[in-house]
């Protein structure tokens, strides 16, 4: 890795009340890669995400994006977050999918694209209109701008939260088990508008309960457990050869999906 | 008297009662927002007092509200108002007790929002306010449409309450024709305008209520 990684979590710290959650997680995600977070509930996958979305703040470590560097720890193990105007700056450069998609049911399949970009990012309305068609498409969604979120299935509305995160040009996509609240046959159109992004070297990092997706679709598979890393390494690698008991105990859980 | 006389005064009456009504509306909707917001702010001493505002404005009654801001300013102050002040204390009792109401139905709302609204909103990069103002607050209109209504049409009768400060609005219209009258007839017929006054709202809210229902959560 020449240039500075996209994301660059280092010795991140996070308790909730006595609980420590995060204990020590550095993860660095270079340009284009595709990294895949799995492991059992309670481990720390989320907390992870929402810490690298700024949804929820680090007690200790650091967090940058690029250049841009969000908290820096303080030498005692405490992060320091920076201003809000570098947070905000940082935040047009990640877009995060949620479990439960989160659209905003009050306004169209279009509005939920182009709303921020207009608000947020200052284009023009027609400018968001012809990035958010341009998305819907992409999403296999033509057809549906005017519609709301609840006239749509599960598996349509994840499609269009991913057009949302997208719309916004992030330079990484963040997704949080976006098919754990979708049945199964509405999964696969889900992971096959993010095994697209991956083809288009879209910079990823996918919380997952789909290993064989997890195999196929990353470059990279953390195992995360108990707070920590437990081994990380090339997707087939640890899928197919993982070397750490816990892995191994938890991939057979899970079996092959 | 005739019929048509007796319609007449109590038309006029209306109209001060028409004016007590949208004068809270338009103060005490939005105000009720900022007391919704105090009572859930963070900052310990806004939300006590936002609590105890709160408690003061319906714990006791209306009228002796009204009464307090009618003659507070004499006899607190000193100051002697003009006669035009009743109108003003009437605005001001009507408007501050109405808004901890609303704003208590407004915080039933905001808190009915599921925080995946704000995180999805807070990532894409929206402000605070702005969070608030287009993504939470219209979804709360709707959620809380049936609950003001109830407040809605309590305060369409609740403007008889300005009687007390010499108001002539229906109410004391009413009550003054059925005293010179000798009749029950002024009371039957304001109350006939009071409940169409009120039909008039439920159609209106009901249309609001038809106009939201384009989406459901």
């Amino acid at each position: 890795m020449s240039e500075k990684p996209l994301l660059s979590l280092k010795h991140a710290q996070k308790s909730f009340g006595d609980t420590p959650v995060l204990k020590d997680i550095t993860l660095e995600v270079a340009e284009g890669e595709v990294v895949a977070i799995i492991g059992a509930s309670g481990g720390g996958k989320s907390t992870l995400l929402r810490c690298a979305t700024l949804l929820e703040t680090l007690d200790g470590g650091s967090l940058a994006y690029g250049d841009l560097v969000v908290a820096e720890d303080n030498g005692a193990a405490h992060a320091v977050y920076a201003g809000k105007e570098t947070q905000r700056q940082a935040k047009s450069r990640f877009g995060l999918v949620f479990q439960n998609f989160n659209l905003f049911p009050h306004f169209t399949v279009l509005q939920n694209i182009t709303d921020a970009q207009v608000r947020v990012q200052k284009r023009s309305k027609k400018e968001a209109e012809a990035r958010a068609r341009e998305l819907l498409a992409k999403m296999n969604l033509s057809g549906k701008e005017n519609m709301v979120p609840c006239e749509l299935s599960g598996g349509q509305q994840q499609r269009v939260a991913i057009a949302r995160a997208l719309a916004t040009d992030p330079d990484i996509l963040f997704f949080d088990e976006p098919t754990s609240a979708l049945d199964p046959e509405l999964t696969q159109g889900v992971l096959k508008v993010i095994r697209n992004l991956a083809d288009e070297h879209m910079t990823m990092v996918v919380v997952t309960h789909e290993m064989s997706f997890a195999r196929d679709v990353a470059d990279r598979i953390i195992f995360m457990d108990g707070g920590v890393i437990v081994e990380e390494g090339p997707a087939t690698e640890v899928i197919n050869n993982p070397k750490h008991e816990r892995t191994r105990a938890f991939l057979k859980n899970y079996g092959e999906e | 008297m005739e019929l048509a006389t007796m319609m007449n005064l109590l038309l006029s009456g209306l109209v001060f009662t028409a004016q007590i009504f949208l004068v809270t509306l338009v103060g005490a909707l939005p105000l009720g927002v900022v007391v919704a917001l105090c009572r859930m702010s963070r900052l310990k001493p806004v939300a006590w007092i936002a609590r105890i505002y709160i408690s003061i404005m319906r714990g006791t009654p209306l009228m002796l509200q009204l009464m307090f801001w009618m003659f507070g300013p004499y006899y607190i102050f000193g100051l002697s108002m003009g006669t035009s002040w009743k109108f003003v204390a009437c605005s001001i009792g009507f408007i501050l007790n109405y808004a901890a109401y609303f704003g208590e139905i407004y915080r039933s709302g905001i808190q009915s929002i599921p925080r995946g609204q704000y995180e999805a909103a807070s990532v894409l990069g929206y402000t605070k306010a702005q969070t608030f103002m287009i993504i939470v607050l219209p979804q709360v209109i709707k959620r809380i449409l049936p609950a003001m209504g109830n407040e809605i049409i309590t305060l369409v009768k609740d403007t008889s309450l300005a009687f007390v400060l010499g108001i002539m609005e229906m109410f004391s219209q009413a009550k003054a024709l059925a005293a010179s009258q000798v009749s029950m007839v002024p009371y039957i017929i304001a109350a006939a305008i009071y409940w169409v006054f009120n039909f008039v709202v439920e159609m209106a809210l009901t249309h609001i209520e038809k106009r939201l229902s384009y989406y459901h959560d």
